[in-house]
C-alpha cells in the first residue's frame, strides 16, 4: 500500500475523470477506479508499465511527456495527478502549467530535497543525496530537477497557483509529527493539491 | 505435406454462406435486393453468447483469417498469428467471426456475382459501398446468428474503419473496438496512391470498362501494377533496405558484360503482382479502395470527432506502428485524442517495427502482449459465474 494513497484519495471527488502523467503500472488509477468510481486514464512511456497497466485493466495511453501535452484541450479532466515524476520533467514548470490547463485541479506529489537525511548528506558526507526514494547516483539519475517544499511554494506563488491542500507523509509513521510541524525539514514526500481557476 | 495442423492452430476450417434475401438499402441510395455472405467462424459460441469477437478485413483480406482449408494449404489464414487457441484472439475463450465483406471476390455478393437484373456478372455495375455498409450487412449476420453484443469488434486498417463505424452504428452492441493501424480519414495522399492504383487498373485494355468477365478478358497487368503501387506503401524503406537492398536477382554489373539486370525488388514485387493479379478482382480492388477513400469518421458529426465518438458506449484499444507511414502512429494519435476528449476509456500502444503498414499482420512480440493482455481483460459472462453469488429463488 503506497503511503501517499489516502491523502490523493481524499483529493479526489467521486465519479470524476482523472488523469495519471507517469501511472506507472497503475495502481493508483486501479485503487481510485475501485475506491472512488472514476474514469481514469494514464499516460506512460515505459512498455513494461503499459503492459502491467493493461494486464491490470487500467486505460493507458503510451506518450513521451517530455513531448508536451498540447494535444488535450484546457479543462479536459477534473484532476490530472502526477507522482514523483516532477523531478524528471525536462521542463517541470511547463509541466506543472499544463497539467493546470488541461485539469480543473491537480494533485503533485515529489520527494522534498530539503529533508533533513538529504541535508545530512551533503553537509557531513559533502556528496549528493541517494536514498530509498532517490536511489541514483547524479550522474545517472532520472531526477533532473530537484526541489525543495520552500522552492516549489515559490513556483506556486510566481505562477498564481492556489494551493487547496497540502501535505507532507514520511516514510516511517513515527516522524509524521516532526513533518507536520517543520515540513520542509522533516517532510520526505510533499503532496500538492491545486488549481489555477478563479472559480 | 504435413500430417497435423500446429496445436495453437484453429485446425481445419470450412467456410459458410448465409444467403439474406431482404434487400438492403445502401448508403449511396441504391438496393441490393438479396446478397451473400460469406464467413468463418472458430471457437464455440458460449451459452450467455457473449464471447463472440467479430474480425473486420482489410483491403485485400477476406473471410480466411486463421486456420488450414486442408492439409495441403501452404500457408494459414490471413491473422493467423493473432488468432487461436492460446493466441492474442484466444478460440478458446472467444468465438470469432470472420466476414468477406459484400462486393469483396471471395464468395461474398461483389462485382463478380451475376446481377439477376442481367444474368451476367456485376462488373463494374456493382453498387459503390461504403464502410457503413459492410457494418449494417455485418449486423445482420449477427442477427441471423442471434448474436446481440460483441465481446469485440476488431480490424487492422480498413478493418479498423469497420470497427469504428460499428462502435458508432451499434453502440449498445459493441463491449471493445479494436481498431490498429486505421485512421479516421485518409490523407490526400493515402487518396493519391489509391487513385494512381485504380488508374492502373482502369486504363488496362482489357479492363474493358469493368466487363471483363462478361467479355472474357481479364486486366490482370493493370491489377499487378496497382498491387505494386499499394505493396510499396505497406512497407517501409528500412524494411525494403534490410530485406532487398540493392541486391541482383540475376546479371551482374561487370565491366564489359552486357546482360540483362534485374533487383531483387523488382522480382519481389512482380512476383506480387502477378500472385495478386490472378487471385482478385480488379473491380473488387477499385471498389474497396473507394470505401476507403470515402470513410470519414465524423463527416455526419459536423467533422467533430469528439462528437462522433461521444456515441460510443464501448472501450476502445488502439494500436499503431512507429514505420506505418500509409497509417501513420499520427492517425491512431487522432483516434485517441478524440476518444480522450469524448471521455471514452482507451488504451494506446506504439509498437516499434520496421515492416510498415504490414506489421499488423506479422509477428511481434510487443504487438501480441498488447493485443493479448487486452483481451484477456474482457470478461465472459460463464468465466465470472463462480464469483457470484446466485440468487436463491424466493418463497412466495
Amino acid at each position: 500500500m503506497r503511503i501517499d494513497l489516502d491523502t490523493i484519495q481524499s483529493y479526489i471527488s467521486t465519479d470524476s475523470y482523472v488523469l495519471d502523467l507517469a501511472c506507472g503500472d497503475g495502481n493508483l488509477l486501479l485503487a481510485l477506479q475501485k475506491n472512488k468510481n472514476i474514469t481514469g486514464v494514464g499516460l506512460e512511456n515505459d512498455p513494461d508499465y503499459i503492459s502491467a497497466c493493461i494486464k491490470s485493466g487500467v486505460s493507458v495511453i503510451e506518450h513521451d511527456l517530455n513531448k508536451g501535452l498540447h494535444h488535450i484541450n484546457d479543462k479536459t479532466y477534473d484532476t490530472v495527478v502526477m507522482t514523483l515524476a516532477l523531478q524528471a520533467m525536462q521542463k517541470p514548470d511547463v509541466v506543472l502549467e499544463e497539467m493546470l490547463r488541461i485539469g480543473k485541479e491537480c494533485i503533485i506529489t515529489f520527494p522534498n530535497f530539503a529533508h533533513w537525511k538529504a541535508r545530512w548528506h551533503l553537509l557531513i558526507h559533502g556528496r549528493m543525496p541517494v536514498s530509498d526514494l532517490m536511489p541514483y547516483e547524479w550522474y545517472n539519475t532520472p531526477n533532473i530537477h530537484f526541489c525543495t517544499i520552500k522552492d516549489f511554494e515559490i513556483l506556486c506563488k510566481e505562477k498564481n497557483i492556489t494551493i487547496l491542500n497540502n501535505t507532507v507523509v514520511s516514510e516511517k509513521g513515527s516522524s509524521q509529527k516532526l513533518a507536520e510541524l517543520h515540513p520542509n525539514l522533516f517532510g520526505e514526500t510533499a503532496i500538492y493539491h491545486l488549481t489555477k481557476s478563479h472559480s | 505435406m504435413p500430417l497435423m495442423t500446429p496445436p495453437d492452430s484453429v485446425g481445419i476450417v470450412s467456410p459458410t454462406t448465409h444467403h439474406f434475401d431482404q434487400a438492403l438499402t445502401l448508403a449511396n441510395g441504391r438496393t441490393l435486393d438479396s446478397y451473400d455472405i460469406v464467413y468463418e467462424t472458430y471457437g464455440k459460441l458460449n451459452a450467455a453468447k457473449d464471447n463472440a469477437v467479430l474480425i473486420c478485413h482489410a483491403l485485400s483480406g477476406h473471410h480466411h483469417a486463421a486456420g488450414f482449408h486442408s492439409l495441403d494449404d501452404k500457408r494459414p489464414g490471413w491473422w493467423d498469428n493473432y488468432i487461436g487457441p492460446t493466441k492474442a484472439i484466444d478460440t478458446n475463450r472467444f468465438f470469432v467471426i470472420s466476414v468477406n465483406n459484400l462486393g469483396g471476390c471471395h464468395g461474398s455478393t461483389g462485382p463478380t456475382s451475376i446481377n439477376p437484373a442481367t444474368q451476367k456478372a456485376w462488373g463494374s455495375d456493382f453498387p459503390t459501398l461504403r464502410v457503413r455498409d459492410w457494418v449494417e450487412s455485418q449486423k445482420r449476420l449477427a442477427d441471423a446468428l442471434d448474436i446481440q453484443q460483441w465481446a469485440a469488434v476488431v480490424g487492422g486498417s480498413l478493418g479498423g474503419m469497420q470497427a469504428m463505424r460499428w462502435s458508432l452504428e451499434y453502440p449498445e452492441r459493441v463491449r471493445h473496438c479494436v481498431t490498429i493501424a486505421s485512421a479516421m480519414k485518409l490523407t490526400a495522399q493515402n487518396i493519391a496512391f489509391n487513385e494512381t492504383a485504380r488508374q492502373a487498373i482502369t486504363a488496362d485494355p482489357e479492363f474493358s470498362n469493368g466487363h471483363y468477365l462478361a467479355n472474357n478478358t481479364l486486366p490482370a497487368q493493370g491489377l499487378s501494377i496497382a498491387r505494386m503501387i499499394g505493396h510499396i506503401t505497406y512497407l517501409s524503406g528500412d524494411g525494403m533496405k534490410q530485406k532487398f537492398g540493392r541486391d541482383l536477382r540475376s546479371g551482374t554489373f561487370e565491366k564489359g558484360v552486357d546482360e540483362p539486370l534485374e533487383f531483387e525488388i523488382e522480382s519481389y514485387l512482380r512476383y506480387q503482382g502477378n500472385a495478386f493479379s490472378t487471385s482478385f478482382d480488379a473491380n473488387t480492388y477499385i471498389l474497396m479502395t473507394r470505401a476507403l477513400d470515402y470513410f470519414d469518421l465524423a463527416r455526419e458529426y459536423n467533422d467533430d470527432p469528439v462528437a462522433a465518438f461521444s456515441h460510443a458506449q464501448c472501450q476502445f484499444l488502439v494500436v499503431s506502428f512507429t514505420s506505418d507511414w500509409r497509417f501513420s502512429p499520427e492517425r491512431s494519435q487522432e483516434i485517441t485524442n478524440a476518444l480522450i476528449h469524448a471521455k471514452k476509456r482507451v488504451t494506446y500502444a506504439e509498437i516499434e517495427s520496421e515492416f510498415g503498414h504490414d506489421a499488423f499482420l506479422i509477428k511481434n512480440d510487443r504487438y501480441t502482449e498488447i493485443f493479448s493482455s487486452y483481451m484477456k481483460n474482457i470478461s465472459l459472462n460463464n468465466e465470472n459465474i463462480s464469483q457470484k453469488t446466485i440468487e436463491e429463488p424466493t418463497c412466495v
